[in-house]
């Protein structure tokens, strides 16, 4: 392997290729090119840096300068000075936010302890000799040659891993029924059918180090004793197929997968499948009738999937952050795991804050954290700098919480985080039109074939639609509130169970904005459009 | 209604390239979905003739292959546009202004949510959330994303792919 003096990460996430890195990239590597420095320069491209949105990014090592909003014209003052003569170009050089107020260099980022998002941003995601480089695969050979899968069991229980994906079951106790459930044909399933809004992590990890989650999901079968893993991965994530596509294939031609692994005597083979839109496959049992080649249906449980699922026969399926946990803890231990985070919650979360903050991004934080430090050090406040109004915790289906939660702690005990969505919204923002939103989501999305939800859902949208149109009636609200817990109460799964969540945490902390729409007509922050008279008209 | 399948740029139909493309497939049912990935790649649509080939090929009853395939949004029963402008209104593009690019969009193509333009170079789907939330509002035309958006940027990138599609 030649020796490089310099490495430049270039990333080349979704969100910088739509900022245009790939411009960027192809320019720095003819300019190295015609410079004669493409021996002692090496540019390698990876995964979301996390300041996309100030991109396209690049970082020079070994100094470790970033560079932000690059453009073509840019990269010659670069390769000429910082390369060359050894100068850092400062005017490119990443402080924070550029455009706005002022702010210092994102130093929440301090707060992130990354575990999962170890090598994103560092690592080429497509290279698994990059992978390797920083002690990849390694932990497979340990669990596959010195460890028993019932040793990895354990460990993983120890570690006290919980599912990320937003139900929260203990991970160990998942992989220990499907283990000991009787089958000759057990399937491990990761869950990459991320979907719900203002979750993106999923999409983050598999495009910049899906080997990790390749690696994980080997383990996953060594331990439960599954022949086939399969990668369930939404169809509208192009990179993310590519990339685990990519790493798949080199695993296969390395010997990571396949007959014999590590000349263990096992045989595991991974299969990428590519979703077809529909959210409601995120739940396991719909994916698996997905997989199976039905409508994403979910059905009665029991039984459960570890001992019946996929095919019927015994299935683990583990969310993508899930997993990807699974390497730290076989090489570090599970005791260390639970060193982690509080008492009852172990580990790290990744936290997507997204809609009005500053610094919208993907962090990997302890359990434990507040709320306020995720929202007001790590992602930066309110981008508008208007007070905060409101967060919908997980994302649709999830808790509307208000300020004076700021101060809890995201933990199962305290403020569950569900998959990590956080839609922040500042005091602009209107309550009834983004339940109302959430809504729209949920009918769109209901698979339709128990009632409850099938119907349940449309008549909350419409109903939530003519308060935003000043169509309300005073009867309107307890209607809805009776939807709410019946929905809860008689839908079939998670979808319809949830759906009245955002309404009926929101309907607690802001009754009087609900009422001035329903009785009074008249929207306080003038965004919905009231037919009926009352309130501004600004769309 | 089912239409029968053409070729994109022949316009004539050929079962047997239908059947080339399936029959590249095991013949479980567990190979529906990529079944009907490959056909909607291939000819942007899913057709009466693929659907009874798939059927076919797969021992199961022509409404199943149909059922299915509607029931996921990636898949169409009819002719869409050269370009798929899907456009996200889940909560974090909606609080970031979703509507207003909605309505640029449909200015600019002279047509609304699931309609294609008559030259056949552009759908717009309102669709739910694609994971680009960092970027809110975003869009996605075929695979590429753009995000970040306000209605001025609009008239430019459509007019990037017109460019591109005649």
């Amino acid at each position: 392997m030649p020796l490089y003096r310099s490495h430049i990460l270039v990333c080349t996430g979704t969100t910088c290729v739509l900022k245009g890195c790939t411009a960027v990239q192809s320019a720095l590597i003819a300019e190295i090119k015609r410079r004669g420095l493409e021996n002692e320069v090496k540019v390698v491209e990876t995964g979301c840096l996390g300041i996309s949105e100030k991109g396209p990014v690049m970082i020079v090592y070994p100094e470790g300068v970033t560079y932000c909003q690059l453009k073509v014209s840019d990269i010659p003052e670069i390769v000429e000075e910082h390369l060359l003569k050894g100068r850092t170009v400062s005017r490119l050089v990443y402080t924070g936010p550029v455009t706005g107020e002022v702010k210092p260099a994102h130093p929440g980022r301090q707060k992130e302890q990354r575990i999962v998002l170890k090598n994103i941003g560092i690592i080429d995601p497509t290279s698994i000799e990059e992978y390797i480089a920083y002690g990849g695969y390694e932990v497979l050979g340990k669990a596959l040659t010195q460890m028993t899968p019932e040793q990895v069991v354990a460990e993983v229980k120890t570690s006290q891993l919980r599912g990320r994906g937003g139900a929260a079951f203990p991970t160990g106790i998942k992989w220990e029924l499907t283990a000991q459930a009787k089958g000759d044909n057990k399937s491990v399933i990761c869950n990459a059918d991320e979907g719900e809004p203002g979750n993106f992590k999923d999409r983050l990890i598999l495009e910049g180090d899906p080997h990790c989650v390749v690696e994980a999901m080997i383990i996953a079968g060594y331990a439960v004793g599954a022949k086939t893993g399969y990668l369930y991965i939404r169809g509208e994530y192009h990179q993310s197929v590519a990339h685990t596509e990519k790493a798949i294939a080199d695993a296969k031609a390395m010997g990571l997968l396949g007959k014999d692994i590590f000349g263990s005597g096992f045989d595991y083979d991974i299969k990428v499948f590519k979703g077809a839109g529909a959210y409601v496959c995120g739940e396991e049992t719909a994916l698996i009738e997905s997989l199976e080649g039905r409508r994403g249906e979910s059905m009665v449980k029991p039984p459960f999937p570890p001992t019946q699922g996929l095919w019927g026969q015994p299935t683990v399926i583990n969310n993508v952050e899930t997993l990807a946990n699974i390497p730290h803890i076989i090489l570090n231990g599970g005791e260390w795991y639970a060193g982690i985070g509080t008492e009852k919650s172990k580990g790290t979360k990744i936290f997507s804050p997204c809609g009005d903050v500053f610094y919208p991004g993907v962090y990997e934080v302890p359990f434990g954290i507040t709320m306020r430090e995720v929202i007001y050090e790590l992602a930066g406040g309110t981008k508008s700098g208007k007070p905060f109004k409101a967060v919908l915790v997980g994302g649709p289906s999830g808790a509307c919480v208000g300020a004076e939660s700021m101060d809890k702690t995201f933990a199962y005990e305290d403020l569950a985080p569900g998959a990590g969505a956080l839609i922040v919204m500042d005091e602009d923002k209107c309550i009834v039109d983004t339940v109302n939103n959430c809504l729209k989501f949920f009918v769109h999305e209901s698979c339709g074939q128990c009632i409850p939800c099938r119907e349940g859902t449309k008549r909350m949208y419409e109903m939530t639609k003519s308060w935003t149109e000043g169509q309300g009636e005073e009867a309107d609200l307890a209607l809805m509130q009776a939807l709410t817990s019946n929905l809860a109460l008689t839908s079939r799964c998670g979808l319809g169970q949830v759906a009245g969540t955002a309404f009926a945490t929101s309907y607690k902390l802001f009754p009087d904005e609900y009422l001035s729409h329903v009785v009074g007509a008249e929207c306080p922050t003038g965004k919905c459009t009231m037919t009926n008279g009352g309130g501004k008209n600004n769309g | 209604m089912l239409e029968t399948t053409q070729c994109p740029n022949c316009k004539k139909t050929d079962v047997a390239d239908i059947r080339d493309c399936v029959r590249q497939f095991g013949r479980d049912q567990g190979n529906l979905i990529p079944i009907l990935h490959a056909v909607q790649k291939k000819y942007g649509y899913l057709t009466a003739d693929a659907t009874e080939e798939i059927a076919d090929w797969l021992g199961i009853h022509a409404s199943e292959v149909y059922g299915t395939a509607t029931f996921y949004t990636l898949f169409s029963t009819k002719p869409l546009g050269k370009y798929v402008v899907r456009l996200c209104d889940s909560p974090p593009c909606h609080i970031e202004g979703s509507l207003s690019i909605q309505k640029a969009i449909e200015e600019d193509l002279g047509v609304g949510n699931g309609e294609t333009t008559e030259d056949g170079l552009f759908t717009l789907e309102v669709v739910s959330c694609f994971g680009l939330c960092g970027v809110a509002p975003a869009i996605m035309v075929n695979d590429e994303v753009h995000g970040n958006l306000t209605p001025e940027m609009i008239p430019a990138i459509l007019s990037k792919y017109r460019k591109e599609g005649n």
